[in-house]
Parts: C-alpha cells; structure tokens; sequence
C-alpha cells in the first residue's frame, strides 16, 4: 500500500507569502520543518519545537500561530505568511528598523518570531502601553537582549505610527 | 525533537468521526493542536491516526438559548475572549482567557481541546467547574451529558470515551448579580498556573448565599474548596476560611514549590480573588 493510501502522506495546497504551492507532506512534518526544509524558507525558526519559545512564530490566514504546534497537512487551502513575506511586502519595515537602531536584536534567532508578534498586536492595538507590550511578547522567548531594547523599539514604532495616522487626518 | 509517523484523516462530518475512531481503537482527535501536537513532537504520545476535527461544521459557535450559554467545542480561545456575549454573561470567562498560554496559542487552542485533555493547571476546566457547566458527548449511539462534577476523573483523565466526541459546553446563566474572579500565579506571564482559582458566587449585602471556589493546580484536576465556600456562606472571616482551606486541598510538591508553599498560594489567592468580586 502506497504512503498516501494509508494517510502517512497528503497533498496539500496553499498560499505562502502570495504564490500557491501544492506539495506531497508526510502527516508528521509541522509547518515550520515544511517552510524550512521543503520551501527553503529559513527565516522561520525552530527553537524548542513544543511551542515555548515562540521562534517559529508565523502568520496562518492572518492571524499567528507556532508552526511547530500546526502540521503542515493542516495548512492545506490556508494562507501562511513568513518573515521573508512580511519583509518582501514592508508591512514590518518600521519595525525592523527600530529593532535595528535600538539594538534589540543580537543573535537575532528570536526575531522573525518578535517581529510576527509585534506586527499582530499593533494591528489589534495601535497604542500598546509597555505592560500590554510585554504581555504580548511573553511568548517570545530571547536570550540575548533582556528585552527592554525589544519592548522599547514596539513602542516606538506604535507611536510614530499613531503620530502618523494622527497628522494625515 | 520530531513527531513519529502518524496517519492523518480530516473527515467533514461528525457520523465519519465516529467511524473512525471505531476503527482505530488509538487515534487521536485534533483539534487547536497546542497541546496535542508538542506531544508528538516530544513523542510523548504516538497514535497511528489523527483526526482533525476542524473540517467539521457548526461545532464553533456560541449561542444562548432558555437561560443556558452553550460554546461550541471548537471554539478557539481568542474568540471566546472577544465574544461580546461571554464578556456580558460569563464574565468569569472572559476574565480566564487571557491568562491561557500566549497569544500565539490563544488563536489556535479550542475549549474543548482544553478540556478534554484535562491537564490540572490549565484555566477552562477550572472556570467550567465553577460555572456549573455540562459537557455533550456525541458517538454513533447519540448524544449524553455529562456534568462537570462527573467529567474530571483523574490526571489528564476524563469521562469521556474513546469513541466520544466533546461536541459543546453547556453553562446555566449565572443568577442576576452574580460576581465573579479570576486569578492564578504564575512564575512568568502565560506559564502553567502554580496554583489558579475562578470564583462565581452571588452577594447580598455583606453576605455570600452562594459560592463557588474552583482550584486548579492544586490536584489531579480542579476541586471545589467547599469548607472555606461554606465558612464565608456562614458570614466567618477571610481569616477562618483561608484556614480551612487546608481541609478542601491537598496540593502535591512540583519541582519549585512544596505543599505547604502551594496552600499558602491558594490561600493568598482566596484572600484576593474574594475581595476582588464587587
């Protein structure tokens, strides 16, 4: 009996930062080993692989999820975003930048996640206070920065962004 | 680490749920996968087939009807925290969500992936608890209601059987000004509770006529304190019902905490949680 008989095995087909890809996926394989090993796509990280550390943070039809804790089979007809996505379409490049000018990333292996993390809540909370911010980013392990240069940059960004918004009307 | 080989079935409607898991006595139902999923991949469990549940229609919504709130199983988190009818009649719930896990894992994880895999220090089991809530099981032979007080049976163990799916939570509307709260502490934010407890009870004056105090972290699954409910019902101090505590719990050491550190949390937590219902 063939692989995709049993259901060891599946086509899939999705939308991965825009372009529509139909693969054949074992069961097995989460969503961040199929970005990175079959796409090619290693801006996603894996860190502890049980949904702790938030390094493989991605967007899944809008919203983020761990890819280690989704499969790659359940992502069949769904839109997946990456870092190399959010970078390509400059949805996050004032906050890479502030991540850049405020040291906030050294490693920089938690930062595609941080990034993703920090994109979801400015688009649920244009004003996040400092609290609200570490809230959100408490999914989101790093080890180098001690987190205020990270806590600093999303707030920084969410005022220049509101400031912005504030002007043009 | 990686999950081990696992077959995978995404059926459309519950009757082919029930067909499968008649045919393979060890499948797994997947549901938001939070827990589920770190499992495989730490190999703590190796079914031969999971079903993911997610195609199914209709098991996601939350309705009220003849004073009863029921929530789909497949409800996720960060819905049941923004449903505009969960804040205005169980606030207790909406108070719990967020401190599920991280946001991350909120858009995934269902309340009935929660409670169906019972771990004792997560936050919905302990709310359904102290909500009076009843759990509808679906198999091919028809649907049966279980109450909260029959559904916890032991660690990461529930009544639920293995050709049973839990399809809805069902909760009485809690009585005209009925109060409710919520607390647990935790080492960092979104960590597994050290010791939680969701509270629901009505007031009059100065007076408690009715009072539910559900701990979780404490036990093998949540527990109702129901001296120290009783010792506030009959108007004694904080003081006498933090004491009597001890009789209602018996939480084990983990690696951080002794049991005596745990009951001294819990009773730290029935000194706030109780003055922050008004």
């Amino acid at each position: 009996m063939n692989r995709q008989a049993t259901n060891l095995e599946r086509n899939i087909t999705l939308t991965v930062n825009g372009e529509r890809v139909t693969r054949s996926v074992a069961a097995r394989m989460h969503l961040v080993d199929f970005l990175r090993e079959t796409l090619g796509l290693t801006g996603s990280h894996l860190g502890c692989e049980h949904g702790v550390c938030g390094a493989c943070t991605i967007r899944v039809d809008g919203l983020t999820v761990r890819g280690c804790l989704m499969l790659a089979v359940q992502a069949d007809g769904a839109t997946v975003e990456t870092i190399e996505g959010l970078t390509d379409s400059s949805k996050a490049a004032d906050l890479q930048e502030e991540f850049l000018n405020r040291n906030a990333l050294q490693c920089g292996y938690c930062t595609p996640g941080m990034l993703m993390t920090a994109v979801e809540l400015l688009d649920r909370n244009a004003k996040p206070t400092r609290e609200e911010i570490r809230d959100a980013i408490s999914g989101n392990y790093c080890r180098c920065t001690g987190y205020h240069a990270i806590v600093d940059a999303i707030e920084t960004v969410a005022k220049s962004r509101s400031s912005k918004k504030g002007t043009a009307s | 680490m990686k999950a081990s080989e696992v077959g995978y079935a995404k059926p459309a409607s519950l009757p082919e749920v029930f067909a499968l898991l008649e045919k393979n006595e060890d499948a797994r139902l997947l549901a938001g996968g939070q827990s589920l999923i770190a499992g495989l991949n730490m190999r703590l469990s190796n079914p031969t087939l999971l079903i993911d549940i997610n195609g199914i229609a209709g098991l996601n919504t939350i309705t009220e009807s003849g004073g009863t709130i029921r929530i789909g199983a497949l409800t996720r988190h960060l819905d049941l925290g923004a449903s505009p009818l969960i804040a205005a009649k169980l606030p207790l719930i909406a108070k719990a969500v967020p401190h599920i896990a991280h946001m991350a894992i909120r858009n995934r994880g269902t309340i009935g992936g929660s409670l169906a895999l019972s771990d004792p220090a997560t936050e919905l089991p302990a709310c359904c608890l102290a909500l009076n809530a009843t759990m509808t099981a679906a198999s091919s032979k028809g649907e049966r209601k279980i109450p909260v007080k029959t559904f916890f049976k032991g660690l990461f163990e529930t009544d639920l059987k293995q050709n049973e799916v839990l399809t809805a939570i069902e909760i009485p509307l809690p009585a005209a000004g009925s109060l409710s709260g919520f607390s647990e502490l935790v080492r960092r934010h979104g960590d597994y509770a050290i010791v939680g407890l969701a509270a629901q009870g009505v007031r009059k004056g100065s007076s408690w006529s009715q009072l539910n105090l559900s701990y979780f972290g404490v036990g093998d699954h949540p527990v109702l304190a129901a001296n120290a409910s009783e010792a506030l019902l009959a108007d004694k101090s904080m003081a006498d019902a933090q004491a009597v505590l001890a009789s209602d719990l018996s939480p084990s050491e983990d690696a951080e905490n002794s049991a005596a550190t745990k009951l001294h949390f819990a009773r730290v937590l029935l000194g706030r949680v109780v003055a922050s219902m008004s």
